[in-house]
C-alpha cells in the first residue's frame, strides 16, 4: 500500500515534469518539419496494391521538399504498416495522430479499413485523404474522398455499354464484401429504373482470392446465350482477377462477344497477366497511365526516376493521392496553419490540376470533381481511352438510386456542417 | 505507346526526298481512287475513308472496304486488327507496316519508301470496330487455301451474320471438301439467311441447320431472332427448347468435370500434408508456404528461360518440376532439423511454431520478390481450350488432373515399393520396434518431412499455372488441405484422393445453386457433421498402432 502510494507520487511528479518539458517541444514543433502520416499496408494481402501508394506519397513529399516544403517548413512523412489487418488500421491511425502528431494522413485501400479508422479520425479530429474508388453512402467531416464515388465510375460505365455496345443483359460479378455489394445494389436499382427486366440481371459473389472460375465463367456464357447482347460488370477485387481473366481467355470469351467492364482492375493488376487475349475488355477509371497530357508525362517521368524502374505502371489511386496531396498543400497555404479545423474548412473549394488535363475541385461534400474515362485493354497491358465525359463529374456521396439515401446530401460548409442532411425532412441526421 | 514507337524507328530521311515521295504517293493514291472498282462509292474510295479517329466512321469504312472487292482489302483489314495500320494526318493517306517493318502503301500494297511510322498516326480500335474487322476478315478469307483459316472465317461469318457473305459462302460450299468446314459454312450461311430478307421456307430450313449445332452460340442466335414471321419464330422457339433440354444434361456433366478439376487441385495441395500430417502427425501450418516455394521456383525457372533461352519456354515446367521438388524438400529438411524435431509429441507447440514459420517465410518471399504478383506464363500446350460435346475443357485444368494423378501414384509407389517407404511405414507404425530393427528413425523422420514438403513443392508448380504467384499463395490452400486430409482419414492416401474428389464435386455442384460463398459454407457444415459422426474420417487406419 505504502509502496504503491509512493509510486503514485513519483508518477505524478514525472507527469508534471513531462508537462513542463512538453511545452517547448510543442513550440519546437511549430518551426520543425510538418509531419504527415502514410497509412498503407506494406505486408499481407493488400500489400500488392498499397505499397505503390506509399511509394508515391514518399515521392510527392520529396518533390515538395525540393521546392521548399510548405509554410517555409519541411514535410516529413511518417510511414506505418497496418499489415492488411483492419483493426490494426485503427491502432496505427491513433498512433500516427496521438504519438507522431501528424497534421494529415494519406491512406487506406479497402472500405473496411476506412470504416475501421473513421471513428479514430473523428474522435481525435484529424484529416484522412482516401484515394480509392468506393461505394459511397458515407460522409465524414474528417475524411476527404479523392477516389471515385459510384456515379463517377460505375454508372457512366453502364451507360457507355448500353449506348455504345447496346447491352441489354447484365452479369454483375463481385467479390463478397461491402464495396461490390453496395455498388451492385446501386447498379441493380439504376438498371431497373432504366427498364431492364429482373431476368436480365445476374448477380454473383465470390470469396476473396477465388481462383476456380470454371463454373462461373461457364454460367456467364450460358447467361449470355439468351439472344440479347450481354456484358459483365465486374467488381471483383484484388488477386482473384488474374485467374478470372485467365479463365475468360482460356474459355475463349472475347470482348467482342461478352465485354467485361471492371472497376477494380488497373494497370497494376494487368501487370501479372498476358493481356493479348483480353484486348477490348474495359475498365472505367478517372485516370489511365496512357492519358496523353504533358502533366501526366511529367508525372510518369518523375515516378520512374523516383522508383528507379521504368516498367512500373501508374494507376488511378496514385493520381488520387497526387490530387489529394496538392489539395492539402493549397489548403495549408490558404489557412496558414496545419491545424485540423482551419485546414478542413480551407480544403472546400480548393482546385488543383488533375493528371488528365483538367481541374479537380474539392466539393462541400468532401468529394472531388473528376472526369470519367472508359478504356479498353490493349495488348501491351495499357488502356486505350475510348470514351470520356465531356467535363468533370461531381462525386455523389449518397446515391440517388437507393431508397433511404436519395434524399440525403452532405455539406460541410458553415452553417450546415452536416454529413447526412435529409432534404425532405429538412433535418440533419439521416432518414 | 506512341512515344515508344517513335523511339524505335530511325530518324526520317532527307526532307526533300521524303516530300517528293509523299507527293508521288498522293498522286498514286488519287489515280487509284479514280480507277478504283465501280462499287466503291463516295469521295476518295474506300481507303481514305479509313483515315478517321471516329469509331463509327471507321466501322463503316471497313464494311465498305470488304464489299469493294479491293485487292488489298484483306491485308489492310488484318493490319488494322493487329495495330499496324496508320494514316498521315495531312492528306489522309493510309499505310500499313508489314511484319518485316517496312511501310506499305495501303492502296497498292507496294513498299512506300521514305514513309516513316513516326510521322503517322496509328488507327485505334474499339469493340465495334473489332466486330467489323472480324466480319470483314471472315467474309474475305472464306476461300483461303489454309483449311484452318477457312474454318475460322466460317465461324466469324456465323457470328457476324452478314447477308452479304451468302454468295461467297455458296460458291465456297460448292467446292469445299472438308466435312467439318462444310458444317461450319452451312451454319454460317443459315445464320446469314436468318438475317437477310429471304423467303420463309429458306429461313425455316436455316433454323433447323442452326438447331443441329445444339450449342450455346446457336441458342443465342435463335433466341435473339427479332422481326421473324410467326412460322420462323415458332420453329426457332422449338429449337431453343430442344437445345435447352440438351444443355441441361451437358450442364450436369460439366459441373461434375469442374468438380473433378477442383478436386485434383485440392488433392495436389493436400497430398504433401497427407505425408507430414497423415503419417508423421506433425501439424504443419507452413505446408502452404512449401507450396508457395514451389510456385516461386517455377517463376525463377521461367524468368531464367525467358532471359537466356526463350525457345525453351514450352519446356519450362519440365525443368521446374524437379527443381521445385528439390527446393521445397530442402526447405522441409532444414525446418525438420532445426524446429520440428524438438517438438515431436507436442502438437500445440508444433502448430504455433509452424504458424510463425509460415509468416516468416511469407515475409521473406515478400522482401526478396516484392509484394506484387509474379507473372508465371502458361506454356502453349497449357493454354486455350477444346470442346467435347459442348463442354469447354481448358488445357491447363486437364493437365493438372493428369499431373495430380501422376503425383499420387508416384508417391504410392515410393511408399509401397521402396526400402525408404518400408522404413517410413515401419517408423510410423511402431517407432521403438523399427529402431530396434536398426532403422535410423531421426533420419527417416527428416526424409519423410522432406518428402512431404517436396510434394508440396510439386503442387506449387501446378498451382502457379492457375493461381496468382504471390506471397499469400500458400495461405489460401492450407485450410482446404487440412480439410481434405482430415476428411479422408489421417494416414491414408486413398482416403485423401476420395476426400479431395468428393469435396471438389460437391462444391461445384452446389456452386451454381447456392453461389460460391454459400456453397463453401454448406460444404464446411456438411464436413463438420460428418466428422462428428466419424471422427477418424472416411478411411480410418485400424489396428493397435492407431490405438496408442
Amino acid at each position: 500500500m505504502n509502496l504503491s502510494r509512493r509510486s503514485l507520487l513519483v508518477g505524478g511528479a514525472a507527469l508534471a515534469a513531462a508537462g513542463t518539458l512538453a511545452s517547448p517541444a510543442i513550440l519546437r514543433a511549430q518551426t520543425g518539419p510538418i509531419r504527415i502520416g502514410v497509412l498503407h499496408s506494406l505486408s499481407g494481402t493488400m500489400a500488392i496494391s498499397e505499397t505503390t501508394l506509399k511509394d508515391v506519397m514518399l515521392m510527392l513529399v520529396e518533390e515538395q521538399n525540393k521546392k521548399g516544403g510548405v509554410l517555409g517548413r519541411r514535410i516529413e512523412p511518417v510511414v506505418v504498416d497496418p499489415a492488411s489487418n483492419w483493426p490494426l488500421f485503427a491502432e496505427r491511425a491513433r498512433e500516427l495522430i496521438s504519438v507522431q502528431r501528424v497534421s494529415a494522413v494519406f491512406g487506406c485501400w479497402t472500405s473496411v479499413s476506412r470504416k475501421s479508422v473513421l471513428p479514430v479520425f473523428e474522435e481525435l479530429n484529424n484529416i484522412l485523404f482516401y484515394p480509392v474508388q468506393y461505394e459511397g453512402e458515407e460522409s465524414s467531416k474528417n475524411i476527404f474522398y479523392t477516389g471515385a464515388a459510384p456515379n463517377q465510375q460505375a454508372i457512366p460505365a453502364v451507360d457507355y455499354l448500353a449506348a455504345e455496345e447496346k447491352v441489354q443483359r447484365w452479369a454483375l460479378l463481385g467479390t463478397d464484401y461491402v464495396y461490390p455489394r453496395t455498388t451492385n445494389r446501386i447498379l441493380d436499382a439504376y438498371l431497373k429504373q432504366k427498364g431492364v427486366a429482373a431476368d436480365d440481371i445476374m448477380v454473383n459473389y465470390t470469396p476473396f482470392g477465388h481462383s476456380d472460375w470454371q463454373s462461373i465463367v461457364a454460367q456467364v456464357k450460358r447467361f449470355g446465350s439468351a439472344g440479347k447482347k450481354t456484358a459483365v460488370v465486374s467488381t471483383i477485387n484484388g488477386d482473384a482477377n488474374v485467374p478470372f481473366y485467365k479463365e475468360l481467355a482460356n474459355q475463349g470469351i472475347k470482348a467482342t462477344d461478352i465485354p467485361v467492364v471492371a472497376f477494380s482492375v488497373g494497370e497494376e493488376e494487368l501487370a501479372g497477366i498476358d493481356t493479348a487475349p483480353l484486348v477490348g475488355h474495359l475498365a472505367a477509371w478517372n485516370y489511365f497511365m496512357s492519358v496523353d497530357t504533358p502533366i501526366n508525362k511529367e508525372f510518369i517521368k518523375t515516378w520512374h526516376a523516383f522508383i528507379k524502374n521504368t516498367r512500373r505502371p501508374t494507376n488511378d489511386p496514385m493520381e488520387a493521392h497526387v490530387i489529394g496531396f496538392n489539395m492539402w498543400l493549397e489548403a495549408v497555404k490558404k489557412a496558414g496553419t496545419t491545424e485540423a479545423d482551419p485546414v478542413i474548412d480551407a480544403l472546400i473549394g480548393v482546385a488543383v490540376p488533375n493528371l488528365t488535363g483538367g481541374i479537380s475541385t474539392m466539393m462541400p461534400n468532401h468529394h472531388i470533381t473528376k472526369p470519367v474515362l472508359i478504356g479498353e485493354v490493349q495488348a501491351d497491358g495499357q488502356f486505350n481511352t475510348v470514351w470520356q465525359t465531356p467535363g468533370t463529374v461531381v462525386g455523389d456521396e449518397w446515391s440517388d438510386y437507393l431508397e433511404g439515401s436519395k434524399d440525403l446530401i452532405a455539406d460541410w460548409r458553415a452553417p450546415m456542417r452536416c454529413g447526412n442532411f435529409n432534404v425532405r425532412t429538412g433535418r440533419c441526421g439521416g432518414g | 505507346m506512341e512515344q515508344g514507337a517513335a523511339r524505335l524507328v530511325p530518324p526520317p530521311p532527307i526532307m526533300v526526298v521524303s516530300r517528293v515521295l509523299r507527293g508521288f504517293a498522293v498522286v498514286l493514291l488519287l489515280a487509284l481512287a479514280l480507277a478504283g472498282p465501280a462499287r466503291a462509292q463516295g469521295e476518295g474510295g474506300p481507303i481514305p475513308a479509313l483515315a478517321t479517329t471516329n469509331f463509327d466512321e471507321l466501322s463503316r469504312a471497313i464494311e465498305r472496304l470488304a464489299l469493294s472487292g479491293h485487292p488489298q482489302a484483306l491485308p489492310i483489314v488484318e493490319a488494322l486488327r493487329d495495330g499496324r495500320l496508320m494514316f498521315r494526318q495531312e492528306d489522309r493517306a493510309v499505310f500499313w507496316r508489314d511484319p518485316a517493318g517496312a511501310m506499305r502503301d495501303a492502296a497498292t500494297g507496294e513498299v512506300a519508301a521514305g514513309v516513316a511510322a513516326g510521322g503517322l498516326r496509328p488507327l485505334r480500335l474499339n469493340n465495334r470496330v473489332r466486330r467489323a474487322i472480324d466480319a470483314a476478315v471472315g467474309a474475305l478469307s472464306l476461300s483461303n487455301a489454309d483449311p484452318r483459316v477457312r474454318l475460322a472465317a466460317a465461324e466469324r461469318v456465323f457470328r457476324s451474320r452478314d447477308p452479304e457473305a451468302i454468295p461467297a459462302l455458296d460458291s465456297q460450299l460448292a467446292r469445299e471438301t472438308d466435312a467439318r468446314i462444310r458444317r461450319a459454312m452451312e451454319a454460317a450461311r443459315a445464320a446469314a439467311i436468318l438475317a437477310s430478307d429471304r423467303a420463309e421456307p429458306e429461313k425455316v430450313a436455316a433454323v433447323s441447320v442452326i438447331a443441329a449445332r445444339g450449342d450455346l452460340d446457336a441458342r443465342g442466335l435463335l433466341a435473339g431472332l427479332t422481326g421473324a414471321s410467326p412460322v420462323v419464330a415458332d420453329a426457332a422457339a422449338a429449337a431453343v427448347a430442344a437445345i435447352d433440354r440438351r444443355q441441361a444434361m451437358v450442364r450436369i456433366v460439366q459441373d461434375v468435370y469442374y468438380g473433378i478439376s477442383l478436386g485434383s487441385v485440392l488433392l495436389l495441395a493436400a497430398i504433401g500434408l497427407a505425408v507430414t500430417f497423415g503419417t508423421m502427425g506433425v501439424i504443419n501450418m507452413a505446408h502452404g508456404e512449401m507450396v508457395m516455394l514451389g510456385a516461386y521456383t517455377t517463376f525463377v525457372v521461367q524468368e531464367a528461360i525467358r532471359n537466356h533461352a526463350p525457345h525453351l519456354f514450352d519446356w519450362s515446367l519440365a525443368f521446374a518440376v524437379p527443381l521445385a521438388f528439390l527446393v521445397s524438400a530442402l526447405a522441409g529438411a532444414i525446418v525438420e532439423r532445426t524446429i520440428i524435431r524438438f517438438l515431436y509429441g507436442r502438437p500445440l507447440e508444433t502448430l504455433l511454431a509452424t504458424f510463425g514459420l509460415s509468416l516468416v517465410l511469407q515475409q521473406a518471399v515478400r522482401t526478396i520478390f516484392g509484394p506484387n504478383n509474379r507473372e508465371v506464363g502458361n506454356p502453349s500446350w497449357m493454354s486455350g481450350a477444346f470442346e467435347i460435346a459442348d463442354i469447354t475443357i481448358t488445357w491447363n485444368r486437364l493437365w493438372i488432373i493428369v499431373f495430380a494423378a501422376v503425383v499420387l501414384f508416384g508417391l504410392m509407389l515410393v511408399l509401397r515399393r521402396t526400402a525408404f517407404g518400408l522404413a517410413m511405414r515401419a517408423v510410423t507404425q511402431n517407432r521403438r520396434m523399427a529402431a530396434s530393427m536398426g532403422i535410423r528413425t531421426p533420419w527417416v523422420d527428416c526424409a519423410t518431412f522432406a518428402l512431404g514438403s517436396g510434394v508440396a513443392g510439386l503442387a506449387g508448380v501446378a498451382l502457379s499455372q492457375i493461381d496468382n504467384v504471390s506471397p499469400n499463395l500458400g495461405q489460401s490452400y492450407i485450410i482446404d488441405s487440412f480439410m481434405v486430409v482430415v476428411f479422408g482419414g489421417v494416414g491414408n492416401l486413398w482416403g485423401t484422393l476420395v476426400a479431395a474428389m468428393t469435396l471438389g464435386v460437391v462444391n461445384k455442384l452446389l456452386e451454381p445453386v447456392a453461389g460460391a460463398v454459400l456453397g463453401k459454407i454448406v460444404v464446411l457444415v456438411l464436413l463438420v457433421l460428418f466428422i462428428q459422426r466419424k471422427p477418424r474420417g472416411l478411411f480410418p487406419l485400424k489396428g493397435r498402432a492407431v490405438e496408442n
